[in-house]
């Protein structure tokens, strides 16, 4: 009956074209300004992100963006902020890795049990910030922003020999106690290394974060916030309760941030344990404009970026000219929605327009105020 | 000549907003602009205040030709705005307002002091200029806008609806410094869509239909009648309905509803106090009020968006005190919000989403716990039809339709659920005359079904037009009753004062004097005075 909106999709994709194509040439400028070919670096760019090890990388590496990326995504959908998810990642990976260490069950029952703890971790970190903001009215982001850097100080405290912590001597080197090998997730045989099996929760994290938001009464109550407090009020949305449940998913949601790294490549949680993943997270669900394939895209550009910029270190470049495009992407992402949603609005006001025009010669023509 | 428009015109995407208006306004007169809801004033006097730039035509100020960017080539040209919205600092004096933009002036200090108490004095403004703004009245308030505007060297007053917020006493004392400022050789352009007021403050009316001038009127030789056939093109509708339904059901009972507020200073204060009132099946029950009175905060507490802090709700025989809003919705009382930008609609999203709005699990949105989109479309296809809501599509955001068309989805939306209750606030606001007629309609027919109303508007008309019982709401409490039969709109203003309470009756004899101060005072007033 409808819906391929030919206009609506072009007009979908053409902010984060704009945006990347934006990005591009501001970087080009800054490499013409360091005195350096730009065409050359991007060249490499795409030379070195194209080899098979760089596309496993690549993959791998997006898994986890995704998902931070989604975690992000549902707290933007209600117009929260949740700065957060890095601690709650974090926090939750590091409990998992506990109880993933300190048990040893069958593979089938523990790996669930490990992302179960994970996600709980996640949430209930998560949901103080959501209980201060509906409570006290404590903003999300200051609280979250907070609460990552106490997740940094309990996991630090724990992550100590004779507490939670094993201490390597030998490579100075604070980890948890391995989980066992029969808890190791499956994975997928390439070339060269092999391609993280969470990649397929992931991919299922997507879908139910489409179906839940797109298609149930939650998901219309959740967006219906998002959009206007007043009007979800009116409607007969408990705003308070779905401020906390929704932390309580966007947490949940986080706690899986650190499951790929645990359970496809590190199996403990130590000192080296990726962090910072929440802020990519950020990056990633505006470049996905908070839609399940479009966050998608948005991993795996961040992903390959970040794998170009060692071909680029290779070739004499410095390193640091990703850091610039991927600042650049994100606030030509901002600008390009902005200037977008702005001509999507006139576009269609004009379309109303022509419509009532139209239909209007029989004396009836409405006039705007 | 203080003002001559020529040939304006004025196109937003898809629309004219204005097309070849012709003004002239001359010095030292109270020029009347009056056209209904959605004619196009607004925008024409957004376009000589500078906020908007015409596509064609041409302006000129005492003769000279001038073409205004933004409103400070308009105000250096002596032309002062004062919007139908405040533009007040409420935490603020009212000095401070004032030099608030213009220090250069005469300095924030005793220089401006002075000026403003001489042209308070010589207007006859009777502005105090060390009282904090939030502590005024509506009334006040405009007379510091207006001085604001005179302070800045205005000689050309561009009055935007100024009237709407004013009950009828204020509305006397407001012309009277309208005339003060003519008498002075200033220029008021008054924009109004009342005719009685127009009638009795201009000297010349322009009226303004569908977007461009359709004819000058002398207000000496016109009646209120020719001026409104004038303005609309055709016979006014009317909100009348005379022919009782009302039985003796009760559908909602309000008794000794509370609801209390803490200011900042931590004082509670009685935003409602013993509210009580039964609307039976079939009644429309109006409120009457200044806004401001406590009608936002009484809807909520109906809704259940704010919780009471005494007294109950009934709804069809059942407690509904401490039901959710969802449920109270489910339950059958329909909502047709008075700010429907802020309470009745998603602006960015989709018609068919808007019209899940507020009924997300009731038939037809939903089935279980999914949401039916297919079914939702196929709904909204239906009220687009049978409520003629003018769009290409229902796949547009509800943005882009006009405030009518958006009153009209609403209006419907509530409808389809066959409510018990309606709860309908201000529901023909910015609404233009065909969609007015269309829900006035729809009001009534629901009504003889049994549907029980709850009607707040600031229409005087309308509320005595559709109500089968009157009631008066001042500061937090319903303080008079009157019968819509026989009420005049001038007692009902006179009650909104405070002035009367009790049962509202005519005269006997001479009929009710108004703007003297000699309001019939039946029973006594609550409510401690302060000003």
């Amino acid at each position: 009956m409808k819906k391929f909106d030919k206009d609506r999709v072009v007009l979908g994709i053409a902010a984060p074209v704009l945006a990347v194509v934006g990005a591009l040439i501001v970087t080009a400028l800054v490499l013409l300004a360091t005195g350096k070919e730009p065409f050359h670096a991007f060249d490499v760019m795409v030379n070195y992100g194209d080899k098979t090890d760089s596309q496993v990388y690549i993959l791998n590496k997006a898994t986890t963006y995704y998902l931070a990326g989604l975690a992000v995504a549902i707290g933007f959908r209600m117009n929260l902020f949740n700065i957060g998810v890095d601690g709650q990642y974090q926090l939750g990976a590091f409990f998992a890795a506990v109880v993933g260490g300190a048990i040893s069950i069958p593979g089938v029952v523990e790996v669930p049990v490990i992302i179960l703890t994970s996600m709980a971790v996640g949430a209930i970190w998560a949901a103080i910030a959501g209980v201060l903001k509906v409570t006290r009215g404590v903003s999300e982001v200051i609280s979250t922003i907070m609460l990552n850097s106490i997740a940094g100080i309990v996991i630090g405290y724990f992550l100590q020999g004779g507490r939670l912590g094993v201490l390597d001597k030998d490579a100075n080197m604070v980890s948890t106690k391995p989980i066992p090998v029969s808890s190791h997730l499956f994975s997928f045989k390439t070339a060269t290394d092999p391609v993280f099996g969470f990649i397929v929760f992931a991919v299922l994290a997507g879908v139910i974060y489409w179906f839940l938001l797109s298609r149930t009464r939650f998901g219309f109550d959740l967006r219906t916030v998002g959009r206007s407090e007043s009007a979800a009020q009116a409607s007969g949305v408990s705003v308070k309760r779905m401020m906390i449940t929704s932390m309580l998913i966007s947490g949940a949601m986080a706690g899986l941030v650190g499951m790929p790294t645990l359970l496809n490549q590190s199996y403990d949680y130590g000192n080296d344990f990726p962090t910072g993943i929440g802020f990519t997270g950020i990056a990633v669900a505006l470049l996905g404009r908070n839609n399940p394939v479009g966050i998608a895209v948005g991993a795996l550009l961040w992903a390959f970026l970040e794998r170009a910029s060692a071909g680029l270190e290779f070739e004499g470049y410095d390193k640091e000219i990703v850091g610039v495009i991927q600042g650049v992407i994100v606030l030509a992402v901002v600008i390009a929605y902005e200037l977008v949603r702005r001509y999507g609005l006139t576009r269609q006001q004009r379309q109303v327009g022509a419509e009532l025009a139209a239909a209007g010669t029989d004396d009836k023509q409405e006039v705007a105020a | 000549m203080a003002v001559e428009l020529r040939g304006i015109t004025k196109r937003f995407p898809g629309v004219v907003a204005n097309h070849d208006i012709d003004i002239v306004v001359h010095s030292g007169t109270v020029h009347a602009l009056v056209g209904e809801n959605g004619a196009g004033k607004s925008t024409l006097m957004k376009i000589l205040y500078g906020m908007q730039k015409p596509d064609e035509g041409t302006i000129a100020v005492d003769g000279e030709q001038v073409s205004f960017g933004h409103p400070g080539d308009a105000i250096a040209r002596g032309i002062g705005m004062v919007h139908q919205h405040f533009m007040l600092a409420d935490n603020l004096t009212v000095l401070e307002n004032i030099v608030l933009g213009s220090e250069k002036l005469h300095g924030i200090g005793g220089r401006a002091r002075a000026k403003i108490t001489e042209i308070s004095d010589a207007y006859g403004l009777g502005v105090r200029p060390d009282v904090l703004v939030e502590d005024l009245g509506v009334a006040d308030r405009q007379r510091v806008e207006i001085l604001k505007v005179l302070y800045r060297g205005a000689r050309i007053l561009i009055l935007d609806e100024p009237t709407a917020v004013l009950v009828p006493q204020e509305v006397e004392a407001l012309f009277e410094n309208l005339r003060g400022l003519k008498s002075q050789g200033l220029t008021v352009l008054f924009i109004s869509h009342k005719l009685g007021e127009v009638l009795s403050v201009a000297d010349e009316i322009t009226v303004i239909r569908r977007g461009t001038t359709v004819g000058s009127a002398d207000p000496r030789s016109t009646t209120a009648k020719q001026l409104a056939e004038l303005m609309v093109g055709s016979e006014l509708p009317s909100p009348e309905t005379r022919e009782s339904t009302v039985t003796d059901e009760p559908m909602l009972t309000v008794t000794g509803l509370r609801l209390v507020a803490v200011d900042p200073e931590g004082t509670e204060r009685a935003v409602l106090d013993d509210i009580g009132f039964t609307i039976h099946k079939g009644e429309v029950l109006g409120i009457a009020g200044v806004e401001g009175n406590g009608q936002a905060e009484l809807v909520e507490a109906i809704m259940g968006i704010r919780a009471l802090d005494g007294g109950s709700l009934q709804l069809d025989g059942r407690d509904i005190t401490d039901t959710p809003t969802r449920r109270r919705r489910e339950d059958g009382i329909g909502y047709v919000p008075e700010d429907r930008h802020r309470h009745g609609l998603l602006l960015e999203a989709p018609l068919w989403e808007n019209r899940i709005l507020g009924h997300v699990t009731e038939q037809p949105n939903s089935k279980g716990f999914l949401i039916d989109t297919a079914a939702a479309r196929r709904d909204t296809e239906r009220i687009v039809r049978e409520y003629d809501v003018r769009t290409p599509g229902i796949e547009v955001t509800a943005a882009s339709l006009s405030g009518g068309n958006q009153q009209k989805l609403i209006v419907g939306r509530e409808m389809s659920h066959l409510p018990k209750l309606l709860i309908a606030a201000h529901p023909t606001r910015g609404v233009d005359v065909g969609a007015q007629a269309q829900i006035w309609d729809q009001i009534r027919e629901a009504r003889r079904e049994g549907l029980a109303v709850l009607l707040i508007s600031a229409d005087l008309d309308e509320l005595i037009g559709l109500s089968d019982t009157l009631r008066v709401m001042y500061r937090g409490r319903l303080v008079a009753d009157a019968d819509p039969s026989t009420i005049t709109p001038e007692q009902l203003g006179s009650a909104m004062t405070g002035a009367a309470s009790g049962h509202l009756e005519q005269q006997a004899g001479n009929g009710t004097p108004t703007g003297d101060g000699a309001q019939p005072r039946i029973g006594e007033q609550a409510g401690g005075e302060d000003r």
